[in-house]
């Protein structure tokens, strides 16, 4: 049954990127990107990436394209119109994709070819002896979710938490203050312009 | 995964949705009586079959008083003319409502309508989709209804509706950041996103609201009430806005917009817009029972001193569901005839200025009291003063933010 669902939410992901560069309406495209966005999802569902899964839904198809959405229609924006390509931008386009390929043959190749075996079933039974609580220390969630006697479970959103902010929590803070910096920067930018907009006005 | 978790789960989805469609047309039934009864009127109490029309001497009267009443309006949409004006865009135009009812319905999957019930030794959770990630996946799929209504607007091709449409998104978009900010206590206090054992949790423990019965009485407990109260106001508040009901219904508002994103709209196109709104609204009182209420228990400790597991005890407590989302149903529809529509710029600022800054204040409120235990009282007691002076100080910016912006009614 998986192996068919990857294959379905991967072609209609493909198609919806495929749209987006073939349809001239801008709504079009960037509907056809929200599909490709849930496509996307659906497939990191399939791998039992639940949480990056939907934050894909939420973040990306529920909040990103609304607002390109949005600003489209607010625009008006109308069919674009085919334009000639330069030839620098033609050759750039053609380069750029196909590193991008033998990149991907190259991961491919190099990749754990033959022992497939060893990916097909998330071992929880192992995962679980691997998060088991030191002596003297309660269980974690991650231990109580594998361990679990009536229906073990992957805890992968406790797993991202537990990654993030025991391993990476200093580069998440940068992370953070350089959104906040970009936010306060744009805040600061539109600020600016309301008193020449009064002038204008009088 | 076997044969009996595939017949169960293909029975709840037939059974669930069953159960939420029923909803949605009794919804339009409450809301016409209970209005009526608002507004000192009777409303639809009865229905028939007219054979007189047919040369019969006398008409049919259907017994069960008005309960019918979805059926006829049901039966009007579906027999009404399916006009499409010559100048909208075909294609969205037609995909508009199915994205309103889709998601909608979808949401519904993850909602634990009772305990699990045990067939031949296996627990079956009584939720289509027994996810790990519950909550989310609901507003994660919620927000996708809002291409639905702005598509809607744009497709129409004619002014009134294209305002409602982008009215709903950006009232859509503002109001989903202090949804999703609004409940970041309520999980830090459940530590799961597993909405069956968010309701285990709750009875166990008493209900989030409600923390009278169980484990859950403690001074910790009685202090986190507070941010929870607040976390329901904000979140409550918030899923008016999102299901585009009064006193936020704006997108549709009659006395600016006609009939706002669906004036192009007929028949049963309508209908579906119609079906998408309850929908929404059967999904939002499912999410704040199961959230602050306790879900599918009864309370009183007396969940667990009945045989969990037992098909009669799932029956019951599905009903203890059902019984408490149509209390808040009721709520909503008390809502919408009792409180005034806001303007559109107090939509706003209501939603970026005022629920904003409390959902974030609330989230630092929360952690603060449950580190409190594990982390020195000094620490605890600089952290509560700085939260205050902060308090102050943005309630100060808000309220002369207020009075001085002119955000421009899209």
């Amino acid at each position: 049954m998986q192996p068919i669902l990857v294959y379905v939410f991967g072609l209609l992901a493909a198609a919806g990127g495929i749209m987006l560069i073939t349809f001239r309406n801008p709504v079009a495209s960037a509907l056809s990107m929200v599909l490709s966005f849930v496509g996307l999802a659906a497939l990191f569902i399939t791998l039992n990436a639940y949480f990056v899964g939907i934050v894909q839904i939420l973040v990306y198809a529920g909040a990103i394209m609304v607002l390109f959405v949005f600003i489209i229609m607010l625009l008006d924006l109308n069919d674009e119109k085919k334009v000639k390509f330069r030839s620098t931008a033609l050759i750039a386009g053609i380069i750029l994709p196909l590193m991008l390929t033998m990149q991907i043959i190259g991961v491919i190749q190099g990749g754990h070819r033959g022992d497939d075996a060893k990916f097909e079933k998330i071992d929880l039974e192992k995962a679980a002896h691997f998060h088991a609580p030191k002596e003297d220390q309660e269980p974690t969630a991650i231990y109580k979710s594998l361990s679990n006697e009536k229906s073990p479970k992957l805890p992968d959103t406790n797993l991202i938490g537990h990654t993030i902010f025991e391993k990476f929590n200093f580069p998440l803070q940068i992370v953070g203050v350089l959104l906040l910096v970009a936010t306060i920067g744009v805040v600061v930018l539109s600020k600016k312009s309301e008193p020449r907009k009064t002038e204008d006005k009088a | 995964m076997d044969l009996t978790i595939h017949v169960a789960t293909l029975i709840k989805i037939g059974v669930f949705i069953g159960i939420t469609m029923t909803f949605v047309s009794i919804c339009v039934m409450f809301e016409r009586r209970f209005s009526a009864i608002i507004q000192d009127r009777v409303g639809p109490n009865r229905l028939g079959i007219p054979l007189s029309i047919l040369g019969f001497k006398k008409d049919f009267k259907l017994p069960i008083g008005g309960l019918t009443q979805p059926l006829a309006d049901g039966l009007k949409f579906i027999l009404k003319e399916d006009f499409t004006p010559a100048y909208v865009r075909t294609f969205f135009f037609w995909l508009a409502p199915v994205l309103v009812v889709g998601p909608a319905l979808l949401t519904m999957a993850v909602i634990p309508f009772g305990s699990p019930m045990e067939i031949g030794g296996k627990f079956i959770p009584m939720a289509i989709a027994d996810l790990n990630v519950g909550p989310l996946f609901i507003f994660a799929i919620a927000s996708l209804a809002v291409y639905g209504i702005t598509l809607a607007g744009w497709s129409s091709n004619s002014k009134y509706p294209f305002f409602g449409g982008v009215r709903s998104c950006a009232q859509m978009i503002s109001y989903e950041i202090a949804l999703g900010l609004s409940i970041i206590p309520v999980l830090l206090m459940f530590q799961t996103l597993h909405l069956g054992e968010i309701v285990q949790y709750q009875v166990d423990h008493g209900w989030l609201l409600l923390p009278f019965w169980g484990e859950g009485l403690s001074a910790q407990r009685f202090l986190m009430w507070i941010p929870l109260f607040i976390a329901f106001v904000i979140f409550t508040t918030s899923i008016f806005a999102e299901t585009n009901r009064m006193p936020f219904d704006l997108p549709e508002c009659e006395t600016e917009l006609v009939g706002g994103y669906h004036t192009e709209y007929s028949s049963m196109k309508f209908a579906l817009f119609f079906l998408g709104e309850y929908a929404a609204m059967v999904v939002g009182s499912a999410l704040i029972v199961t959230l602050f209420f306790g879900g599918w228990s009864i309370g009183f400790g007396i969940d667990n001193a009945l045989p969990i597991g037992a098909w009669w005890v799932s029956l019951l407590h599905i009903g203890v569901f059902l019984g408490k989302v149509t209390f808040f149903i009721l709520f909503f529809i008390l809502v919408r005839w009792t409180v005034p529509r806001f303007r559109y710029d107090q939509l706003m600022n209501l939603g970026w200025i005022v629920f904003f800054e409390a959902a974030l204040i609330n989230v630092f409120l929360a952690a603060l009291i449950l580190a409190a235990p594990h982390i020195h009282g000094l620490a605890t007691t600089f952290g509560f003063i700085v939260l205050a002076v902060i308090t102050f100080f943005l309630i100060k910016i808000a309220k002369s933010a207020t009075t001085k912006t002119t955000v421009k009614a899209i």
